[in-house]
């Protein structure tokens, strides 16, 4: 054994799912043990398996989780936004009713997000090969599984339970150090993505390595895998340890028994062998990072929130200045602007990036400490799951936001991208939880600042972009 | 899907850069099932219609010349953006049978062969000199032959295009990536009787 290649995580991964390999394109047929298919665009793929009359290869790897569309304001297929909307998320259920496939339907009290439930569920494992039609499936890489969004392919892998993929390629980003109080796993992906830029993860599977990421909790995990997309990398994904392994211990779809102990002995040569070679690599001290907020139409356009809107004036490179010269516009910005000067409109706590009960206890802990302070502006908070909701009235998280005058939504993407009818007005500026600032991505002419959920919740109290920090005064 | 060999047709020439997938079908016509018949009107909606609704001149496939093209002529970053696989159906429902474009998103271009639709990497030079040529002689046709790899221009000239080899013959055979996959089958369960017995617990 002793000559052999040091691969990594994901290597091995792609290698122990590798069926056949493709001599002319160079792809590898590999074997899904995870399809997850939202209420968006799964109709065309279930249109496709009846015409050409193709059975479901393995209907209990497959479960559908109806979310882009989920009401905010209720949780009913009656709460649907229209028509069209209410059809679609009716037939994703007829649909998985038909082929066997298992269900978290409205009124199911597991139903929610996606890439919040299936974690949840312990449908997402150290391991694993995971697709869905979403490209934020990249959030399931912090269980250590491989896990990416795929276009149209959702037929296919119903039909063959396989992919054809091209091989992608490594990159380590290793965070090291203590991060400082208010600095949480949404500011340190941002900042990731800062060094990165949005493309700078392009055809790469990112595993985030070092102190700070170990330290992180798995819910800190998910957030971060959930942002890769933002670097234009395919994947994101972080070792299994035993932060990972009590995470998953005695969740309904979890192996137990026998079968727990042969999963943990095999989770725990997942990690990364020592030699292996990646072909790029990032380290980040966390201690020198702040909270962070975003200023452009990337997550890469980020500065610390006691920063100041940059000037394009002083880029030199032509395609990126007049990108940002574009982003100030359509931002409403100006240059050299401090951020904290910036006064918004709204607020929206959620999303898959932020939806979990560690984020809504973050963000009530900041209107604790804001004592019977109301919030300023309307302020959405949804919960990614209805177990997160449940959790989160179990600990009377609600109440704390409701006497604050925030909103507190019923579980689904929501304002995130606004599909469900909850959307931001052209002009209007929204501090959000959730993981895109593209144009137009919380309606059309939304100015979206992302942020963690602690800084979203003090701007809503105060009415402008905030430093948390002003609200956790003495606890240092 | 038909299978696509050789296709002589008309070509309508867009010299537009980052065509993106919302330009080729607007974001709210999404929803639309792929056999609604109103589909090959969702193709490039709002740049083929004005407010109003009324056709705008402008567009290519508005001229008469070019209604009945069943190859496009596109630009450089055709197709990026959204990973909407509809942007495809509607080219498919539209009627256009091959694409060309000096790039393609990555995802466009594999919906596009998933749809039985053709797209061609021609280089940046090739295409301008193809896209000329159809505006000096509008309704003018081009032949692309996939067997061969190559597309023949108004005046007779052959450009070699790559194309990998599973896509070409499903485009050959008019076969689904699906068919082509499921031939594989033996090796698919040896696989899957392999990997049950190694990780019962997944
Ligand atoms: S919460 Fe937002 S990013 Fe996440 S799956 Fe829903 S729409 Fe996509």
């Amino acid at each position: 054994m002793a000559a052999i290649t040091p691969r990594s995580m994901f290597e091995k991964i792609w290698d122990n799912h590798t069926v056949a390999k493709d001599e002319n394109s160079g792809e590898a047929l590999l074997f899904v043990d995870r399809l997850i298919l939202t209420d968006t665009s799964s109709f065309h793929a279930f249109d496709h398996l009846r015409a050409a009359s193709y059975p479901v290869r393995h209907p209990k790897k497959i479960f559908g989780e109806p979310d882009h569309f989920a009401a905010s304001r209720g949780a009913t297929l009656a709460d649907v936004a229209d028509e069209e909307r209410r059809t679609l998320v009716h037939a994703l259920g007829e649909n998985c009713a038909e082929f066997g496939l298992t269900h978290f339907g409205l009124g199911d009290p597991r139903m929610g997000i996606s890439h919040v439930v299936a974690p949840e569920q312990g449908i997402t494992l150290p391991g694993l090969f995971l697709l869905c039609g979403d490209s934020h499936t990249s959030t399931h890489g912090a269980l250590g599984a491989l896990a990416f969004g795929i276009g149209g392919q959702t037929a296919h892998i119903m039909a063959t339970q396989c992919i054809w993929q091209r091989p992608l390629k490594n990159m380590r980003v290793s965070v090291e150090g203590l991060r400082a109080p208010g600095v949480t796993a949404k500011d340190v992906i941002l900042a990731i993505i800062n060094r990165l830029g949005p493309a700078g993860g392009f055809g790469h599977v990112i595993e985030y390595a070092g102190s700070a990421i170990r330290a992180m909790s798995v819910e800190e995990r998910l957030t971060v895998c959930n942002m890769s997309i933002e670097a234009g990398a395919r994947s994101g994904m972080i070792a299994p340890d035993e932060t990972t392994i009590a995470y998953i211990q005695g969740r309904p779809f979890a192996p137990f028994g026998e079968q727990w102990d042969k999963a943990v002995a095999y989770w725990k040569t997942l990690p990364s062998d020592e030699d292996t070679r990646f072909d790029h690599e990032l380290t980040l001290d966390a201690s020198t990072l702040s909270p962070m907020v975003s200023w452009g139409n990337t997550a890469a356009d980020v500065v610390p929130v006691t920063g100041h809107v940059p000037d394009p004036a002083t880029e030199s490179n032509t395609d990126r200045r007049s990108s940002m010269e574009r982003a100030l516009d359509y931002m409403g910005l100006k240059p050299g602007t401090a951020m904290r000067d910036l006064t918004v409109d709204q607020v929206f706590i959620g999303s898959c990036t932020n939806g979990r009960i560690e984020d809504l206890r973050a963000a009530a802990a900041v209107v604790t400490k804001a004592r019977g302070q109301k919030a300023r502006v309307p302020a959405l908070v949804v919960p990614g799951s209805g177990l997160v909701k449940a959790q989160a009235e179990r600990e009377g998280l609600d109440r704390i936001f409701k006497a604050a005058g925030f909103d507190w939504g019923h579980p689904g993407c929501s304002m995130c991208v606004g599909t469900n009818g909850d959307t931001v007005a052209a002009g209007k500026r929204c501090v959000s939880t959730s993981n895109r600032n593209f144009v137009g991505r919380q309606g059309a002419g939304s100015r979206t600042h992302l942020a963690s959920p602690a800084t979203a919740a003090a701007s809503a109290l105060t009415g402008r972009v905030t430093d948390v920090r002003e609200f956790m005064q003495g606890d240092i | 899907m038909q299978p696509f060999t050789q296709l002589t047709a008309i070509a309508a020439p867009y010299d537009r850069l980052n065509v993106d997938t919302d330009q080729i079908l607007p974001a709210r016509f999404l929803l639309k099932r792929r056999t609604d018949p109103q589909y090959p009107t969702y193709l490039f909606r709002d740049l083929r219609l004005n407010a109003d609704s009324t056709e705008s001149p402008d567009f290519v496939l508005n001229h008469p010349a070019y209604r009945a093209a069943q190859i496009f002529v596109g630009n450089a970053n055709f197709g990026g953006g959204s990973s909407r696989e509809a942007a495809a159906i509607a080219f498919d429902r539209y009627g256009i049978r091959c694409v060309i474009a000096v790039n393609f998103g990555d995802i466009f271009y594999n919906n596009c062969v998933k749809n039985g639709i053709l797209p061609v990497r021609l280089s940046d030079a090739t295409t301008a000199a193809i896209r000329n040529q159809l505006h000096a002689k509008p309704g003018s046709t081009l032949t692309v032959d996939l067997p061969a790899q190559n597309v023949t221009d108004t005046e007779g000239h052959q450009h070699p295009f790559e194309i990998d080899g599973f896509s070409k013959s499903c485009l050959i055979e008019g076969a689904s990536q699906i068919d082509l996959t499921l031939r594989r089958l033996p090796e698919i369960e040896a696989f899957e009787q392999r990997y049950r017995a190694a990780m019962s617990w997944a």
